[in-house]
C-alpha cells in the first residue's frame, strides 16, 4: 500500500515545528511502527536525518511510544498503542497525520519525543507503599478479597504512556494519577498512606502543570489500556474525604 | 588467571544464612559516606537501588529510558516462581533448587541456586507489601500457576502482566528513594565505559542522551544490571532497546563474559511475518498449561493449511500429532523450553510447519475450553449444557487466565485465538549467559558487580520459566544488599573518587573518539541493515542448533562484516546532539564482537546441553548429549581481538547427581 505521511519535525525544544510530507510503500502486516521504520530507512538511504520517535517493547506494555495520528493519541484504534496498531486498518493511498502528544507539561525533545518525566514526579511525590525490603509478612497474612485485587489491577495497568493527557483539553493528569491513587488505595496494603498520598499526588500534578479536569472524559477513550474514569470519581472523593478530615 | 567462586564453606542448606550472619558489615554512619553507582533500573537495578537506599547508601542509579518504568523487564508476562508451597503439593527450596539446576543442565553453581531458592520466598512476601496486584483465590489467598519443566504450582502472577507489576513495585520502592534524596536518578543517561583506578572499578563514562554530553561519575564501585543481550540477534522477544554494550565495555576493561553460547530460544512466539519484522511477541509459556501444541501427522495437510485450502479445524483428531504429548509423556506440553523449541523445529524440518514459511506449529486451546466449559456449567448447576453454552462459559474462563495475551495475539495476527489454534515458533528469548561473576555477584574486576539477566549466575545452560524475575528481584532486595559489604567494608577509609583523576579523562577521550569513528565513517549503509545482517548470521550458525562447521563460518562472516560495517556504515548527526542513531551504531558495534565471541564459545563446547545443541552430539533419537566428564565447567572469556582467552571454573556437585535430563 502507497501512503503519504505528514510528520512532525522539530529540531529541538527551541525550534518551531512543521509537518514534513513524505511519501511510504507499506505491507499491510506491518505494525506501525514497521512503516515508520521503512520511512527511516528511505531517510538514511538519502543522507537525511530520520525522524525520532520513542519505542522500546513494541507490544503495547512499556509506554514509550507516544504519536498522535490523524490527531488521536496511538491513532483509530480503541485499546491499543501506537506499536500495536497495525496497517491493515489503513487503506492504500491514505494520507496520514503524525504528530507528538501536545501538553504544556510534556515539552517537546525532539521530532515525536515528548518529555514525560512529570510521571515519574508525580510517583515520586507519594506513589508508592512505605515499606523497606525484608520488612514484609508473609504474603498470605492479609488476605484480600478477589474482586478487590482484580480492580487494582485493572488500575496497575496503567503503562505512563501520557495519552489520557495529550487527549485531553486541559492537559489533565488525572487518570493517570487517579490509576495509582485507585491501585494502591484498594488494597489493604496501601490504605495505610492513602490519604496522605492522595494530597501529595494531586499537589505534585497541579505543581507539573498539569490542567483541570473537567469531565470531558476524552482520556477513557484514548487510553489504550481503557482505564476506567470510575478511578478519576474514587480519587476525587478520596481527595475532599482527606482535606475535610483533621487528621492527616 | 585462577577463577575464584569464594563460595562458603558448609552445608549447602545453611551455607547462605550462615554467610549472611558472618559477612562484613558497613555501619550506618559510614555507609553515608559511600557511593554506589547503579548501571539499569529494570527489576534487577531498580531493586538494588531502591535497596541500597533505604540502607544508607549514596546511590547514583542510570538507564538509558527516560523512565525507569520502561525497562525491558515491564514486559514479562507469565509470572514468578517460589516455593512457598501454599499448594501443598509437595513444593520446597530444596524442589526449586533441585529442579533449576536439572533444569539449567547441570551447569551452574549448586550454592547459588540454592540460595536463590531460599530468598524466593521473601521475594513475595516484598511485593505483597509494595502493593502488588498478585492473582488470588476466592478465599483471598495468592493463586499459582504451573510453568514448562516442573510438576509443581509455584508461578505467582498478576494476570499476564506480572513483570509490569513487579517492576512497578520496584519503580516505586526507587522513586521513594529518590524523593528521600538517597538516589540520584540519571534518566536517559547511556553508560558507555567503565572507568578503573588501581585495578578497582570507580565509575562510569556515561553520555546524557538528550544533549550528547560525556559525563564523568565516580563512585566507590559499580553495579551493573543492563539486562541480556537477545538482540544480538536482531529479532528477539526481547525490547528494541536491549543490548550488551554496558557488559561489553566491562569485558573490554577486563571483566570476563561467561557462558556467552548459552541463549534461550523461547518455543511459543509469534512467528515472524516478513522481511520488514522488527522485533518477535512472546505468548507466554502459561499458555503450556492449558494449550496443546501439534501439527498436522501428514506433509500434504501442512501444505494445504499453509495454503489456506484447509483449516486447523479440518483435521480430525486422528490425523493430528501432539507431538510432544507422544515423546514426553511425563511432562507432555510442560517440558522446558529448550526441549519443546527443538521439537517444534524437527516438526517443521520434517515439512508439518503449518503457515507460509513453514515455521510454524500450532497451539490449540479447543480442550481447554471444553474442559473449563463443562466445569463451569457443573459449578453453575447447568444441567445438560449444548455445546454453544460450554464454549461460551469455557472462553470466559480462558479469558479470565489469558485476556491480555489472546488479544496481544489477535492484534498482531488479525486472528482470533479462540476459534481458531494460535500458530506459533520458537524465538530468541532470554541469555543465561553474561558476565562472570563469584558468590558475592562480584566479578573479576573488584569493585565491579553484576546482576540480573546481565550475570550469568544461575540459569546454567536453560532457565526455566518464571526463574529470571525470581533472580532479578533476589539479586536486587536479597542477594546484592547484604554481599556488596565485602567489598564495601575495606572502603570505608576512602574518600570520595575524584572524576578529574586522569583515568577518568583517558576514558572519556577514548569514548569520544570511539563516536566520531562511527560518525567519520558516512558510509552508505544504515546501522538498522547491519544490525539484520548480523542477526541473520547468528539465527543461521549461532541459533537453535550449531555444529563446528558452521562456527567457523559464522565467525568469520562476523568479522567481514564488522570491517564493512566500519568503512559503510552511515551515521548522521553529531556526537552534541540527541542522536538515536549514534547510540545504535555504537551498541551494534558491540554486539559483533560479541556475536563472535558467542560462536568461540559454542565452538569450544563440544557437548550439547540445554540451549546448546551441537549436532554432533546427540542421541539416535535426536536428544541433547552432554558430555559431563569433559565440560562441566563454566567458559568464562577474556576478550581479544583475535585469540578470546577461555578461563574454566570447574563445577563441583556435591549434593545432586549429574544425570541425563529426562522429561519422558
Ligand atoms: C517478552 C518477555 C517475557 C518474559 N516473561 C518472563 C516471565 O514471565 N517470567 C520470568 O521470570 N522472566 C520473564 N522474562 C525474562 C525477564 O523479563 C528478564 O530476564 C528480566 O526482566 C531482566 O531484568 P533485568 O533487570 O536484568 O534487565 P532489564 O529489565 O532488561 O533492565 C535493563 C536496564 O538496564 C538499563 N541499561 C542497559 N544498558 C545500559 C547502559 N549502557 N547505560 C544505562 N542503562 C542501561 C536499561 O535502561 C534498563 O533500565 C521475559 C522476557 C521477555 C522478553
Ligand atoms: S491512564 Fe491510560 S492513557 Fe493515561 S498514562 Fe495510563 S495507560 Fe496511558
Ligand atoms: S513501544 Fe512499548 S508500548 Fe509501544
Amino acid at each position: 500500500m502507497r501512503l503519504t505521511l505528514k510528520v512532525w519535525r522539530q529540531k529541538n525544544g527551541n525550534a518551531k515545528g512543521s509537518l514534513e510530507t513524505h511519501q511510504v510503500e507499506a505491507d499491510e502486516h506491518m505494525s506501525f511502527l514497521e512503516m515508520m521504520d521503512v520511512l527511516n530507512q528511505q531517510l538514511v538511504e538519502d543522507k537525511k536525518e530520520p525522524v525520532a520517535f520513542e519505542h522500546d517493547c513494541r507490544e503495547g506494555i512499556c509506554g514509550s511510544c507516544n504519536m498522535v495520528i490523524n490527531g488521536r493519541p496511538h491513532g483509530p484504534m480503541q485499546g491499543t498503542t501506537t506499536c500495536q496498531l497495525h496497517m491493515r486498518h489503513f487503506k492504500d493511498g491514505d494520507t496520514i497525520v503524525v504528530e507528538p502528544w501536545r501538553a504544556k507539561a510534556f515539552p517537546v525533545i525532539k521530532d515525536l519525543v515528548v518529555d514525560r518525566s512529570a510521571f515519574d514526579r508525580i510517583i515520586q511525590s507519594g506513589g508508592y507503599v512505605s515499606v523497606n525490603t525484608g520488612q514484609a509478612p508473609d504474603g498470605n497474612s492479609i488476605p484480600v478479597e478477589k474482586d478487590l485485587s482484580l480492580m487494582a489491577m485493572d488500575a496497575a495497568t496503567c503503562i505512563g504512556c501520557g495519552a489520557c493527557v495529550a487527549a485531553c483539553p486541559n492537559g489533565s493528569a488525572m487518570l493517570f494519577t487517579s490509576a495509582k491513587v485507585s491501585h494502591l488505595g484498594l488494597l489493604p496494603q496501601g490504605q495505610v498512606e492513602h490519604k496522605k498520598r492522595t494530597q501529595s499526588m494531586v499537589a505534585q500534578m497541579d505543581k507539573e502543570g498539569f490542567g483541570m479536569c473537567s469531565n470531558v472524559g476524552a482520556c477513557e477513550v484514548e487510553c489504550p489500556k481503557e482505564i476506567s474514569i470510575e478511578n478519576i470519581a474514587r480519587m476525587n472523593r478520596s481527595y475532599i474525604g482527606s482535606v475535610l478530615s483533621t487528621d492527616k | 588467571m585462577k577463577l575464584d567462586s569464594k563460595i562458603p564453606k558448609g552445608d549447602l542448606a545453611t551455607k547462605w544464612s550462615e554467610y549472611r550472619g558472618t559477612m562484613n558489615l558497613v555501619a550506618p554512619n559510614n555507609k553515608r559516606r559511600i557511593e554506589i553507582i547503579v548501571v539499569g533500573t529494570g527489576l534487577a537495578g531498580a531493586s538494588a537501588a531502591a535497596t541500597f537506599g533505604e540502607l544508607g547508601y549514596n546511590v547514583k542509579a542510570f538507564t538509558f529510558h527516560d523512565s525507569p518504568r520502561r525497562a525491558h523487564s515491564i514486559a514479562a508476562q507469565g509470572g514468578i516462581n517460589a516455593a512457598k508451597n501454599y499448594q501443598n503439593d509437595g513444593d520446597s527450596v530444596y524442589r526449586l533448587f533441585y529442579d533449576t539446576i536439572k533444569g539449567g543442565d547441570y551447569r551452574s553453581r549448586e550454592a547459588n541456586v540454592h540460595r536463590l531458592a531460599e530468598v524466593s520466598t521473601e521475594i513475595i512476601d516484598q511485593c505483597v507489601a509494595q502493593g502488588v496486584p498478585f492473582a488470588r483465590e476466592y478465599g483471598g489467598l495468592l493463586a499459582n500457576r504451573s510453568f514448562g519443566g516442573v510438576q509443581v504450582s509455584r508461578t505467582f502472577y498478576a494476570k499476564g502482566q506480572t513483570g509490569q507489576q513487579l517492576l512497578l513495585g520496584a519503580y516505586q520502592a526507587l522513586s521513594r528513594q529518590i524523593s528521600l534524596g538517597n538516589v540520584k536518578m540519571y534518566n536517559r543517561h547511556e553508560m558507555l565505559d567503565l572507568v578503573k583506578v588501581d585495578g578497582k572499578a570507580r565509575g562510569i563514562i556515561a553520555r546524557n542522551l538528550l544533549t550528547g554530553e560525556l559525563e564523568r561519575h565516580a563512585a566507590h564501585c559499580v553495579v551493573l544490571a543492563s539486562g541480556g543481550y537477545g538482540n544480538v540477534f536482531y529479532l528477539s522477544t526481547n525490547a528494541m532497546g536491549s543490548n550488551v554494550s554496558a557488559a561489553w565495555r566491562s569485558v573490554k576493561r577486563g571483566a570476563l563474559m561467561a557462558n556467552p553460547c548459552f541463549t534461550q530460544i523461547h518455543p511459543t512466539c509469534i512467528p515472524v511475518s516478513g522481511d520488514y519484522q522488527s522485533k518477535l511477541t512472546l505468548m507466554s509459556e502459561s499458555l503450556r498449561n492449558d494449550g496443546r501444541v501439534w501439527v498436522p501427522k501428514s506433509q500434504e495437510d501442512a501444505q494445504a493449511i499453509a495454503n489456506r485450502t484447509k483449516t486447523a479445524l479440518d483435521i480430525a483428531e486422528e490425523d493430528r500429532d501432539y507431538y510432544l504429548e507422544r515423546r514426553y509423556p511425563a511432562f507432555g506440553n510442560l517440558v522446558p523450553r529448550d526441549v519443546a523449541s527443538r521439537a517444534a523445529k524437527t516438526a517443521c524440518d520434517e515439512g508439518k510447519g503449518v503457515n507460509k514459511t513453514g515455521l510454524a506449529v500450532f497451539l490449540d486451546f479447543a480442550a481447554a475450553i471444553e474442559r473449563y466449559g463443562k466445569a463451569e456449567a457443573t459449578s453453575q448447576r447447568i444441567d445438560n449444557p449444548d455445546k454453544a453454552t460450554i464454549t461460551r462459559l469455557g472462553e470466559a474462563v480462558v479469558e479470565q487466565k489469558y485476556g491480555n495475551l489472546f488479544e496481544m495475539y489477535e492484534k498482531i495476527t488479525g486472528e482470533n485465538p479462540y476459534k481458531m489454534p494460535m500458530k506459533i515458533f520458537p524465538a530468541v528469548h532470554y541469555t543465561m549467559g553474561g558476565v562472570w561473576v563469584d558468590y558475592n555477584l562480584e566479578t573479576n574486576i573488584p569493585g565491579l558487580f553484576a546482576l540480573g539477566e546481565a550475570n550469568f549466575s544461575d540459569h546454567g545452560a536453560n532457565r526455566l520459566g518464571a526463574s529470571a524475575l525470581m533472580q532479578g528481584l533476589a539479586d536486587g532486595y536479597f542477594v546484592i544488599p547484604y554481599t556488596i559489604g565485602q567489598f564495601l567494608s575495606n572502603e570505608i577509609r576512602t574518600p570520595n573518587i575524584n572524576p578529574d583523576l586522569p583515568e577518568f579523562k583517558q576514558a572519556e577521550d577514548e569514548t569520544k573518539v570511539r563516536l566520531q569513528r562511527l560518525l567519520d565513517i558516512q558510509g552508505n549503509q544504515s546501522v538498522e541493515s547491519f544490525h539484520k545482517r548480523l542477526g541473520k548470521i547468528m539465527w543461521e550458525y549461532c541459533g537453535m542448533s550449531r555444529n563446528a562447521e558452521g562456527l567457523k563460518k559464522g565467525r568469520q562472516m562476523i568479522r567481514d562484516l564488522k570491517k564493512e560495517f566500519y568503512s559503510d556504515v552511515f551515521v548522521p548527526g553529531t556526537q552534541e546532539e540527541y542522536n538515536p542513531e549514534l547510540e545504535k551504531a555504537a551498541r551494534v558495534a558491540d554486539f559483533m564482537e560479541h556475536g563472535e565471541l558467542m560462536m568461540v564459545d559454542a565452538l569450544d563446547r563440544n557437548e550439547s546441553c540445554g540451549g546448546h545443541f551441537r549436532e554432533e552430539y546427540q542421541t539416535p533419537e535426536g536428544e541433547a548429549m552432554r558430555n559431563d566428564n569433559d565440560y562441566t565447567y563454566v567458559s568464562a572469556w577474556e576478550w581479544d581481538d583475535d585469540n578470546p582467552i577461555l578461563h574454566k571454573e570447574e563445577l563441583q556437585f556435591e549434593n545432586v547427581e549429574l544425570k541425563t535430563r529426562s522429561y519422558k
